[in-house]
């Protein structure tokens, strides 16, 4: 556990020292990601230890979005005045995102299908 | 005697109410409430349980009169868990990578065309319903997960604690509509239908997608980190025609 935790931890680190020194647009944890993910490719296996701890962590996901979801009461004047803007940009543009992205896979996966089997 | 028990109250409350401990219990007191009644419900992605803990948060804070600096003192430490679980994202990765190399080309053209979608047409819409600049900008990243979308609304200038609660608005949303969308649609394939909702409606979407269907959370755990990266690349440019 302790090993596993302190990979992912030096994964995430090496990615903040990698975007903070060259100015990326990425943020570290997620060129940790990337990281890691070509270290099980390269290695091409994945410890037990640390997929136990991987799949810990993603099983509770949704409790660390919590203390920042709690930032709503920093924000009670503005979504106050400008709720109705917020809600129907959040609503309408998720539907939205799903369906094209779900139609578009759908699409090229078609084509590339009948591509393959000319 | 019942004074001197009030007094002790009281200065238990004082010492307890600036101390991390208190607040960090609370918060996964709450979320711990909020996936009961999850469950209870039978799974109901409506009855979410992440905004039930922030429900009661926000009451008992704005209840108590605790500022949300001081609540954070000892909630940040559920919040740095955030980091460690966005690398964590490589491991579904690895672990489905046969199948994602498979469908590689589908992945990347979605991708592109998804990541677009959600963060033009919310900036979009709210720019045109009248929103101010800054949450306009804050908008962009609302698709992806919190950690990476903070980093972005800061970056192109938004306000990054209102990100996080547009964010999770946005996870429970495409967790409610998605299953219906895609029916109507007529999408029957379960890596386009985890695919999409990953894309749109980050973990708490895949959360929602590894529910339903084993592959569709693959995918669905596939596009949340493979968005993040698309998003902090298209956000800032795509914000230009917001400034």
């Amino acid at each position: 556990m302790i090993v596993a935790l302190t990979i992912l931890l030096s994964c995430q680190l090496a990615g903040e020292i990698v975007s903070q020194a060259l100015h990326l647009p990425v943020p570290g944890p997620v060129l940790g990601m990337v990281l890691l993910a070509t270290l099980l490719i390269v290695r091409g296996r994945l410890p037990a230890a640390l997929e136990q701890a991987a799949d810990t962590l993603l099983r509770h996901l949704s409790l660390f979005f919590v203390p920042a979801a709690v930032g709503v009461i920093s924000n009670g004047a503005r979504i106050a005045r400008e709720w109705v803007p917020l809600s129907v940009s959040v609503v309408v543009s998720t539907a939205l995102a799903i369906g094209v992205t779900a139609l578009v896979f759908r699409l090229v996966d078609r084509l590339m299908t009948r591509g393959a089997a000319r | 005697m019942i004074r001197a028990g009030h007094t002790t109250l009281v200065s238990l409350w004082v010492y307890l109410h600036t101390q991390p401990l208190l607040w960090l219990c609370v918060t996964l007191a709450a979320y711990v409430a909020g996936h009961i009644l999850h469950e209870r419900a039978g799974r109901a992605p409506v009855v979410n349980s992440v905004a039930i803990a922030v429900a009661l948060l926000v009451a008992l804070l704005l209840g108590t009169g605790t500022s949300y600096a001081t609540y954070f003192e000892g909630a940040q430490f559920v919040h740095f868990l955030l980091g460690p679980a966005t690398v964590a994202l490589a491991v579904p990765l690895f672990r489905n990578r046969h199948v994602a190399a498979r469908a590689v080309v589908p992945i990347a053209v979605a991708l592109l065309a998804g990541a677009v979608t959600a963060s033009l047409s919310a900036m979009a819409i709210a720019r045109v319903l009248g929103a101010s600049r800054e949450s306009v900008l804050s908008l962009a990243a609302k698709s992806v997960t919190t950690p990476i979308a903070m980093g972005i609304a800061q970056h192109i200038g938004g306000a990054p604690s209102l990100t996080a609660v547009l964010v999770i608005l946005t996870g429970i949303v495409g967790a409610v509509i998605a299953t219906p969308l895609l029916n109507a649609l007529g999408i029957r394939d379960w890596r386009a239908r985890g695919f999409s909702v990953g894309l749109a409606a980050h973990g708490l979407g895949a959360a929602r997608a590894f529910q339903v269907h084993d592959m569709a959370g693959t995918f669905a755990g596939l596009a949340v980190g493979l968005n993040g990266i698309a998003t902090a690349i298209l956000a800032p440019l795509l914000a230009e025609f917001f400034r």
